[in-house]
C-alpha cells in the first residue's frame, strides 16, 4: 500500500504557511548530509549561512541592501506569475534599467541637483518596462511564448551592456577597464542609515510591496489577472482582455526590475559595470515562488534569500564552503518548496486511512 | 436466496461538519438495474465514491459477493469488476479518445480503435476514436467515459446521471444497452433524479435524502409523484403554466452567419439564422456536438468576429459581432455557459470572488477597488434567493456540487437583470426541484418581457418552456418550429437529419 494524494476541497491556509518552513527544514537536513560528505563542519556552515547575517548590525544592513532589489523584482514578477504570464527575463530588464539610469551621469557628469537620482530611478523603471514591452508585443501579436522571448532578451541585454562598457560609455580615464565613470554625488540614492550602505531604495521597495498588496488583494484589475491565471476560459467568458493582462504583467514586472537595476547602479555600485548583472533577476523568480506569489510572503522570502546571499559569502570565507555548495543550498531549497507546496492543495492518504498531512 | 452482488451495512461518511452519508444500507442483486434516487446534495455521489474506492467510509462495512472488502482506490474497485462513469468526466483533454482509453485498458492502439468503433456501434455510443477530447462536446465525452468503462468488462457498472446529456433517441439506445448488459449478468447502479426514466428501466430503487436512506421500493409500483415525495420530502414544485403573448421587438438576430473555426475538430456553422423577440423563449435543440458550443461562443462574445463581419450578430438592433463578452453584457445581455467549472466559475476562488466575474458592474467595484461588503451582500443574496446549498460566500466554487454551482451561476446572471438572457444546458445535472425552479424563473423572465434563448439537449425541457424551437445539426439551424403546433417526433427528425431535404 502506498501513499496517495487527494485534492482538498479548499486550499489549506495552515499548509500555505507550514510548507515553506517544512521545505527549509528538509533542505537543511539534505545539505547537512552533503556537508558531512564534503568534510565541512555542518554546524559552522549553518551558523555562517543562517545565523551570522542576523547577529551583527553591519552584516544585517548588508542583508537589507541585498533584499532591496530582490523584493522589488519579485513583487513585480509575482503579479505576472499569478496571471500565468511567465516573465523570466527580469535579469535583462534589470540591466536595461541600470543602463537607462546611467545615461544621465554618463552624459552629464557635471550636473548637480536633487532631481537627478529620482529621475534616474524613473528612467530605470521606464527602461525595464520598454525591454519587457517587446516580449509583450510578440506574445499578444503572434502568441510567441513570453518565457522564451524574455529569456533571450536577457542575453541581448547582457551583450548591449558589454558593448556600452567597452565602447561609447567606457570611462576614458579608467585604465581601459570596462566600466563607466564614477557617478557624481547627486546621481547617488541617499543613504538611509548612516554608516551603512542601506539607501532610500529600501523604502521604495517597501512602498512597492504595499502597492502590490493593494493591487493584488483589493483591486479589480489585479483580480482579473488572477482569474486569467486560474481559468483562462472564465476570462473569455467574463470578457476580460487577455492581451491587457499580458501587457500589464510584463510592464509591471519590467518596471520593477528596471527600477531595481537603477537603484543598484545609483546605490552600492556607483557606476555602470559588468558586475551589476549578478543574477538578481533569476534569484527573484525563486523569491517570488518561495513567497507563495503573495506580497506578504515575498517580503519574508526576499529577506530570507538576501540573508542566504550574505550567509553564503560568510560560509565561503569563514567555513570554507565552495560557492557551488551555496548554490546547491538555494536550489535544493526551491525543489523542497515546490514539493511541499503541493500539500496546500492536496492531502496525503495512506491505506484508505486518512492521515493529517 | 443467493448473496447479493454488493451489500452495504451502516456506511457513513462525513466531510467536516457535513454528514454526507449516514448509516446507509444497500443491497444490489445480480442482474439488476438498481436506481439511486435523490436530490442534489442528498449524498448519491458520495455513496458511489465510497463503493468505487475514491473515498473511504468513516464507519460501516461493504461486502462484494459475500466477501468483506474495503477498496482503497478505483484501481482496486476496477480489478474486482466495478466500473463507474462519473458526472464530472475524468478525461485528459489534450489526448485523443483512444489514448485516454489506453491509459487504463491494455492493448495495441489499432485493436483498441476497432473495439471502440465496435462498442460504439453496438450501443449507439458513436464517437471518433482519433478525435482529441478537448474538441468533443460534453455529450460526446460522456460517451467516451461509458465506452471506457465497458471495455473493462465490469460486473457492476455505476452510472452517475448518465442520460442528462443524451438526446431522446440515444437515451432509448442507452437503455437498450443497459438491458443487454443486465441480461448478460451485469448489475447496474443507476443514479438519477429523473423519475420517469427510473420507472421505465430500473427494477429496484433506493431513495436518499439528506444523506440517509428514506425508501427501498420497486419503482414500477409507484408513480412519479410518490417517488418525488420520498426524494424531496414534500410536494413537488409545480411548473407554472404560461399564456401566449405577443412577442416584442427583435433583441437578438443572426442573419445567415457563416463561421469557420480555426480548430479543425470544431463544427463550422453554415448560414445560421435566428430572430429572438422580447418576451419569448427560443430553444435550440440538437444532439451534442452539432455546433452548439460554437454558436454559444459567437453569441456570448467569447468568439469575436472581425470588424467587417460585425453585423452578423445583432443585439438590441446594434451590430456586436466584434465586441467581447463584457461589452455585450453592458448592453443588457447575460449568459450561463455549459461548463460551470473553469468557465462560468473559477473553481479555486470563493463564491464571493466568483460573483465579481460578471456582476462587477453592480456596484461591487468602486474606483477600481473591490467593495468586499457589497460583494458579500450580493453573494448572500444569490445563495438565499436561488437556494444554493453551501456553507457560505467564502466556500470555494469547486467544492460545490454541480447542481448547486449551476444554481449559483444562474442566480448571478439573473441578478444582472438582463433584457436578453442566454442559457446553455440550464438544468444539466441539476435535481428535479431546482430544475423546475430554474425553468419557472426563465418563464417569469419571459413574461416580464425578457428575450430568452435556451440551448438544451433535453427535448422535454424545451417543450415545457419554449415558444419556439430551432434544431441545430451539423452546424446548420432548422427553420423555426412553433412549439404549440409541433410534436416531439418532428423535432427528433430534425435532430437526426431525416428532414434534410425539407429543410
Amino acid at each position: 500500500m502506498g501513499i496517495r494524494m487527494i485534492r482538498r476541497t479548499t486550499a489549506s491556509r495552515r499548509m500555505a504557511v507550514l510548507a515553506p518552513m517544512g521545505a527549509l527544514a528538509l533542505a537543511i537536513v539534505l545539505n547537512f548530509l552533503l556537508y558531512i560528505v564534503m568534510g565541512n563542519d555542518p554546524a559552522a556552515v549553518f551558523y555562517a549561512l543562517l545565523l551570522e547575517p542576523f547577529v551583527s548590525w553591519s552584516s544585517f544592513s548588508e542583508v537589507l541592501l541585498k533584499m532591496t532589489p530582490l523584493l522589488l523584482i519579485a513583487q513585480g514578477l509575482a503579479i505576472g506569475f499569478r496571471a500565468k504570464v511567465i516573465n523570466i527575463g527580469a535579469e535583462g530588464q534589470f540591466i536595461l534599467g541600470a543602463i537607462f539610469a546611467s545615461a544621465i551621469p554618463v552624459w552629464f557628469p557635471q550636473a548637480t541637483g536633487g532631481w537627478i537620482w529620482p529621475l534616474m530611478l524613473l528612467l530605470g523603471g521606464v527602461g525595464g518596462a520598454l525591454w519587457a514591452a517587446l516580449p509583450a508585443f510578440w506574445r499578444v501579436r503572434l502568441n510567441a511564448s513570453e518565457i522564451l522571448v524574455t529569456l533571450m532578451m536577457s542575453l541581448i541585454a547582457g551583450q548591449l551592456l558589454a558593448y556600452l562598457l567597452v565602447g561609447p560609455w567606457k570611462d576614458p580615464m579608467g585604465f581601459n577597464f570596462p566600466q563607466t565613470v564614477m557617478f557624481q554625488w547627486d546621481a547617488m540614492v541617499p543613504t538611509l542609515i548612516p554608516g551603512t550602505r542601506v539607501n532610500v531604495a529600501l523604502i521604495l521597495a517597501l512602498l512597492w510591496t504595499a502597492l502590490a498588496y493593494v493591487y493584488m488583494q483589493k483591486s479589480f484589475q489585479g483580480y482579473q489577472l488572477v482569474v486569467g491565471g486560474l481559468a483562462p476560459h472564465a476570462t473569455a467568458y467574463a470578457g476580460f482582455s487577455e492581451g491587457r493582462a499580458v501587457w500589464l504583467s510584463l510592464l509591471i514586472g519590467g518596471f520593477a526590475a528596471g527600477l531595481a537595476g537603477a537603484a543598484e547602479v545609483a546605490g552600492p555600485m556607483g557606476q555602470l559595470q559588468r558586475g551589476i548583472a549578478s543574477g538578481y533577476g533569476y534569484a527573484a523568480i525563486i523569491v517570488a515562488y518561495l513567497g507563495g506569489l503573495h506580497p506578504v510572503g515575498i517580503l519574508f522570502s526576499s529577506l530570507f534569500m538576501a540573508a542566504l546571499y550574505i550567509g553564503g559569502d560568510n560560509a565561503m570565507v569563514s567555513a570554507g564552503l565552495p560557492v557551488a555548495a551555496v548554490r546547491v543550498f538555494q536550489g535544493s531549497l526551491l525543489c523542497c518548496y515546490l514539493a511541499a507546496i503541493v500539500l496546500v492543495r492536496y492531502r496525503l492518504v495512506r491505506d484508505g486511512q486518512e492521515v493529517t498531512a | 436466496m443467493p448473496a447479493p452482488l454488493l451489500s452495504l451495512r451502516g456506511l457513513s461518511k462525513s466531510y467536516g461538519t457535513v454528514r454526507a452519508n449516514r448509516d446507509i444500507d444497500l443491497d444490489v442483486a445480480e442482474g439488476s438495474i438498481h436506481a439511486i434516487l435523490g436530490e442534489n446534495g442528498a449524498g448519491k455521489s458520495t455513496l458511489m465514491k465510497l463503493i468505487y474506492g475514491v473515498e473511504s467510509p468513516d464507519a460501516g462495512e461493504m461486502r462484494w459477493r459475500g466477501n468483506l472488502v474495503s477498496p482503497s482506490s478505483p484501481n482496486e474497485a476496477r480489478s474486482q469488476g466495478i466500473g463507474m462513469v462519473f458526472q464530472h468526466f475524468s478525461l485528459f483533454e489534450t489526448l485523443t479518445v483512444v489514448e485516454n482509453i489506453s491509459l487504463i485498458v491494455p492493448g495495441k492502439k489499432r485493436a483498441l480503435v476497432a473495439r471502440i468503433r465496435q462498442l460504439g456501434q453496438d450501443y449507439g455510443l458513436e464517437v471518433d476514436p482519433l478525435a482529441h477530447v478537448h474538441a468533443l462536446s460534453v455529450g460526446e465525452r460522456q460517451r467516451v467515459e461509458i465506452i471506457r468503462c465497458l471495455m473493462t468488462n465490469p460486473k457492476l457498472l455505476i452510472l452517475d446521471e448518465p442520460t442528462s446529456v443524451l438526446p431522446p433517441q440515444s437515451v432509448k439506445t442507452l437503455f437498450e444497452t443497459l438491458l443487454k448488459l443486465r441480461d448478460r449478468g451485469v448489475s447496474i447502479l443507476f443514479i438519477s433524479h429523473k423519475l420517469e426514466e427510473i420507472r421505465s428501466i430500473c427494477d429496484h430503487a433506493t431513495i436518499l435524502r439528506d444523506g440517509a436512506v428514506t425508501g427501498n421500493v420497486d419503482p414500477r409500483e409507484h408513480d412519479a409523484h410518490d417517488l418525488a415525495q420520498m426524494m424531496i420530502g414534500r410536494d413537488m414544485p409545480e411548473a407554472r403554466a404560461f399564456a401566449a403573448r405577443e412577442p416584442g421587438p427583435v433583441l437578438l438576430e443572426l442573419a445567415g452567419l457563416d463561421y469557420q473555426p480555426d480548430d479543425p475538430f470544431q463544427m463550422s456553422l453554415k448560414a445560421v439564422s435566428l430572430k429572438l423577440h422580447a418576451g419569448e423563449i427560443l430553444g435550440i435543440a440538437g444532439v451534442s456536438g452539432n455546433g452548439q458550443g460554437e454558436l454559444a461562443r459567437l453569441i456570448s462574445g467569447e468568439t469575436r468576429r472581425h470588424a467587417e463581419a460585425r453585423d452578423e450578430v445583432m443585439m438590441f438592433g446594434q451590430p456586436v459581432g466584434d465586441l467581447g463578452a463584457a461589452a455585450r453584457r453592458k448592453l443588457g445581455f447575460a449568459f450561463v455557459p455549459e461548463e460551470r467549472l473553469g468557465r462560468g466559475a473559477v473553481p479555486e476562488m470563493s463564491l464571493s470572488d466568483n460573483s465579481l466575474l460578471t456582476a462587477h458592474g453592480l456596484g461591487l467595484v468602486r474606483r477600481g477597488l473591490i467593495d468586499r461588503g457589497a460583494e458579500d451582500a450580493f453573494t448572500r443574496r444569490c445563495i438565499a434567493d436561488y437556494d444554493v446549498r453551501t456553507p457560505g460566500p467564502q466556500a470555494e466554487a469547486g467544492a460545490l456540487s454541480g447542481g448547486n454551482l449551476q444554481k449559483f451561476i444562474v442566480g448571478r446572471e439573473m441578478e444582472l437583470a438582463p433584457n436578453l438572457f442566454f442559457v446553455s444546458q440550464p438544468t444539466w445535472g441539476v435535481d428535479i426541484g431546482a430544475a423546475t425552479e430554474i425553468r419557472r424563473r426563465l418563464v417569469d423572465m419571459r413574461n416580464a418581457g425578457v428575450a430568452v434563448l435556451v440551448i438544451s439537449e433535453e427535448i422535454e425541457e424545451l417543450f415545457e418552456i419554449c415558444d419556439r424551437i430551432q434544431v441545430i445539426r451539423e452546424g446548420r439551424l432548422s427553420p423555426s418550429l412553433t412549439v404549440s403546433k409541433t410534436r416531439v417526433e418532428e423535432v427528433g427528425r430534425y435532430m437526426i437529419g431525416a428532414e434534410e431535404g425539407a429543410a
